[in-house]
């Protein structure tokens, strides 16, 4: 704990070194400074990610290219994956959850602070491990460095006889570790909103970014388990003598798919969550109205997280299950789009009627919202088993996961940054830059991603270092590079713009959009202790009843 | 509008459907699975596509027609929290398109997945290898690699081919995309697939599950015949290689190097399982599972020095000097 309980992040207390400061950011169990280190950290991760994908973009702009050898390129993408995932997206939006659920529902700390710490810490030191692997990942057999097993390290390419070395350990352990972290933050999160909230604040209060929360913690617990358990059995297995997924001593390759995925999918919905939080937040505030339907949309959001448990071998259709099998993910993978088409239709009337303001936290859900829909479309195409014989590992499902997590996730996550930052660090982030960084994502990812789908049905699979002329990818795969690089040219942007606003930024005030939910209605950035007098709430909306006493939303409950 | 440069892209592939040239293109099928495909696929994509146009014009009309008209406009619109009826119907018509489109799934997933095989089908077990096919035809007693053939099928009376698809190490994938959707190869979990040629012709493919360092280079080739040619080719691969007294000093290397750890040929004392079996190597057109062309130049690089053609290939090199290079390239020319 720092010694000064009242510093607070972005305003330096004089006579302080630079010493003490570091000690106090890493020694903190304030769920504000923990949350901006998870954000930083993801941050950190999507530019090493970023340029991994830029080097495997660099090798594909044309047919027989040499950049890197195929080596090279399966570690590249393996880690790719395993960063953007475990240590990009889910940092960055445990990072939001540590940082905005306590303000919004008016709690000075998260329940656990101590262990928050110790979570952070372990999710930390699991890139750090993952990434070591470049160093150490070559062990005492001079095979390898890098994990090169794709981040799904389907079995039996992670077994000794395929993989020896450690680099698969260094993959093992690191998610395995990260995993803990994962799963002590869950536990918080869902400790944090069922004991912490204000007077007042009862479940249907609560804004529908922290319900999200709580439904994406209930779901890390359940799919982050299995991946655990997986983890372990891997291990017995490389250095114990086990043969859990040890194919040439009987063991199955199918088992570890089933484990994999049924962490897997649910993980695509862990990250997906938060952002429809960001959405259903940022919606509202620049269309001037409440969300639409918001009894509606909480159940959804629950169906969503039920749902999801039950689709994860649609991962699977070409491994062989039976025709029931293949049957029952199929519907339930259709059924997902059911609560998700609802969630669009309420997000387009919370627009209908309004008095919608283009700002940039409200750009990039719009760009949401098209993209999410497209990604939705391609998911139910594929769902459709036949069909998905052909897109199954191809470059269309590439393009298709990519649209959720950039199209979707990282465009909701942008949104949120534009919008939130100006409440923890006081300043707002600058205009124009953020057009610029809107706009050049914009073409480059439509760039990228909707012209990636066509070498995949044009037959080229995932995967591939390299592939052969005369098929029709050259010409795809260079305008599919270009659209990368232009995407890269706005990820600078944006870090520059979160660097220089942060010293020469318009101040915010305690509530730069007008909104309506608790953690506006303390100063920017919040004092250690948040809110002087924990408040009390009438409604969904504190602060619209607060600033329009004549027609508070808690006449209407 | 940039949304419909998606629409634009399935409609662009669509469009460079051409039957004719040898392709990989999944809308330009040319066998019973291939076509079933494509003909469900169509329908999903209409179906998704009026969905794709409804919402999409909601929204673009949501976002033109409420913009706010000016900064300094100061009240409020008129506060809406929800509608139950509107919430219904936005409900349940989505439930009843997701009916639709699984019954539609489930009809052709049956029909394909659970096809009885017919008594004249052809067997033939594929064996995925870290990187490059066996094919054994166990009616016939033909083992190759790389290269399958099948007969073309005759709508009429339908000569289809059953795959038999297993591992002898990692997961691979077995996808031609004219002529069927792909299916895995998965060590202890034997697979089943076919496919019914309508045409004569090469198709290709390539593995698509990713297997070690070159799954990128382990590609795949049919040629499909018509029977009779067929036939010739199955009574050529059953003969044992040729014994020729001219080219036995390269014999001669090639059984007292560890050429035949992994190799079989025919006939000789060959008979190693780890590598693509050589019996019949110059009646296929590439090497090293399709990475090169078979021409003496290339064979001779693969060699000498595999990691120039297939960097990471389990294929080593074999340092052999230059006189028993040349032998050996003499005996794998007669290889017919």
């Amino acid at each position: 704990m720092s010694s000064n309980a009242i510093t607070v992040p972005g305003i330096p207390v004089e006579g302080k070194t630079w010493i003490e400061t570091l000690h106090e950011w890493v020694t903190t169990v304030d769920h504000k400074r923990l949350g901006i280190l998870y954000i930083l950290y993801g941050l950190g991760f999507l530019v090493v990610g970023g340029v991994e994908a830029l080097i495997i973009r660099i090798q594909l702009m044309h047919s027989h290219n040499d950049f890197v050898s195929p080596q090279v390129f399966n570690r590249l993408f393996t880690m790719h994956g395993t960063t953007m995932i475990f240590f990009m997206v889910m940092p960055v939006l445990f990072g939001f959850a540590n940082y905005l659920v306590p303000l919004m529902i008016g709690a000075r700390d998260m329940a656990f602070p101590r262990l928050n710490a110790f979570s952070f810490w372990l999710s930390a030191f699991g890139g750090l491990l993952l990434y070591f692997s470049f160093l150490g990942g070559s062990g005492l057999y001079g095979a390898g460095n890098a994990p090169d097993v794709g981040w799904w390290a389907y079995a039996p390419l992670g077994a000794r006889a395929f993989s020896p070395g450690h680099s698969t350990d260094y993959w093992t352990l690191s998610t395995l570790v990260s995993g803990f972290g994962s799963i002590g933050t869950a536990i918080n999160i869902i400790a944090t909103i069922i004991c912490m909230r204000c007077p007042g604040m009862k479940l249907g209060r609560m804004p529908l970014q922290v319900w999200l929360y709580l439904v994406m913690a209930g779901m890390v617990l359940i799919a982050i388990t299995p991946l655990s358990a997986a983890q372990i059995m891997l291990l017995v297995d490389r250095y114990l003598g086990g043969h859990f997924f040890d194919t040439q001593a009987g063991g199955s390759a199918v088992l570890w798919m089933h484990f994999f995925w049924i962490f897997g999918h649910p993980e695509v919905y862990v990250l997906v969550i938060p952002a429809f939080g960001f959405v259903s937040e940022i919606i509202p505030v620049f269309s001037r109205k409440p969300i639409f339907g918001y009894p509606v949309m909480v159940a959804a959001s629950v169906g969503i997280g039920f749902l999801s448990l039950s689709v994860w071998a649609h991962h699977m259709f070409t491994v062989g299950m039976n025709s029931y099998a293949n049957s029952f993910f199929a519907i339930t993978t259709m059924a997902v789009g059911i609560p998700t088409g609802i969630k669009i239709f309420n997000w387009i009337g919370t627009m209908w009627g309004g008095r919608i303001q283009f700002k940039l936290p409200m750009l990039f859900c719009l760009g949401f919202l098209f993209q999410f829909l497209i990604a939705g479309l391609t998911g139910i195409i594929q769902a459709s088993v036949p069909v998905d014989w052909q897109l199954s590992l191809s470059y269309f499902v590439v393009a298709h996961f990519h649209y959720v997590i950039v199209g979707g996730i990282l465009f909701a996550t942008f949104g949120a940054f534009y919008y939130w930052y100006p409440k923890i660090t006081g300043r707002m982030l600058n205009e124009t830059l953020g057009k610029w960084h809107f706009w050049l994502l914009l073409i480059g990812f439509h760039l990228t991603f909707d012209v990636m789908h066509i070498p995949g049905l044009l037959g080229m699979p995932r995967r591939i270092y390299t592939y052969e002329p005369g098929r029709g990818w050259d010409t795809l795969n260079l305008i599919v590079s270009i659209g990368a690089l232009i995407q890269a040219v706005a990820i600078l942007i944006f870090v520059w713009n979160l660097i220089i606003s942060y010293f020469k930024g318009a101040k915010a005030g305690n509530d730069p959009w007008d909104a309506w939910t608790l953690e506006w209605s303390t100063s920017s950035p919040p004092p250690a202790y948040n809110f002087a007098t924990v408040p009390v709430v009438a409604s969904a909306r504190p602060l619209w009843d607060l600033k329009h006493p004549e027609d508070p939303d808690s006449q209407y409950e | 509008m940039y949304s419909f440069a998606l629409l634009f892209c399935f409609m662009t592939a669509a469009a460079a459907a051409d039957p004719a040239s040898p392709g990989t293109n999944v809308f330009a099928p040319q066998s019973t699975p291939a076509r079933s495909i494509l003909h469900l696929s169509t329908f999903v994509l209409t179906v998704t596509g009026l969905i794709f146009v409804v919402v999409f014009t909601l929204l673009v009309y949501s976002i033109s027609k409420f913009r706010a008209k000016s900064a300094a406009e100061n009240s409020e619109p008129a506060q809406v929290y929800g509608s139950t009826q509107i919430e219904l119907a936005w409900t349940i018509i989505p439930v009843l398109i997701v009916v639709v489109l699984f019954m539609a799934t489930a009809r052709v997933l049956h029909a394909m997945q659970d096809a009885p095989e017919p008594t004249n089908a052809i067997d033939v077990t594929v064996i995925g290898h870290q990187f490059w096919w066996e094919y054994r035809y166990p009616q016939l007693g033909v083992v190759t690699a790389n290269e399958l053939h099948i007969p073309v099928s005759d709508p009429a009376h339908p000569t289809p081919t059953f795959l038999q698809l297993l591992s002898a190490d990692t997961d691979h994938s077995f996808w031609i995309p004219e002529l069927a959707g792909k299916t895995d190869l998965v060590p202890n979990h034997p697979n089943r697939m076919w496919m019914d040629p309508e045409h004569t012709g090469t198709f290709l493919g390539q593995c698509a599950q990713y297997c070690g360092t070159q799954h990128a280079k382990m590609l795949l080739r049919v040629s499909v015949d018509t029977p009779a040619d067929f036939a010739e080719w199955i009574r050529e691969q059953q003969r044992p290689a040729v014994a020729d007294e001219r080219v036995a000093a390269g014999r001669r290397v090639f059984e007292t190097t560890a050429c035949i750890n992994c190799h079989a040929i025919n006939g000789t004392v060959a008979s190693g399982r780890f590598g693509p079996d050589l019996t019949h190597l110059m009646s296929r057109s590439t090497i090293a599972a399709g990475a090169a062309p078979n021409t003496p130049e290339s064979l001779r690089l693969w060699i000498q020095n595999p990691e120039a053609i297939k960097r990471g290939s389990l294929m080593p090199a074999m340092q052999l000097s230059k006189s028993d290079m040349d032998a050996l390239m003499d005996y794998l020319e007669t290889l017919r």
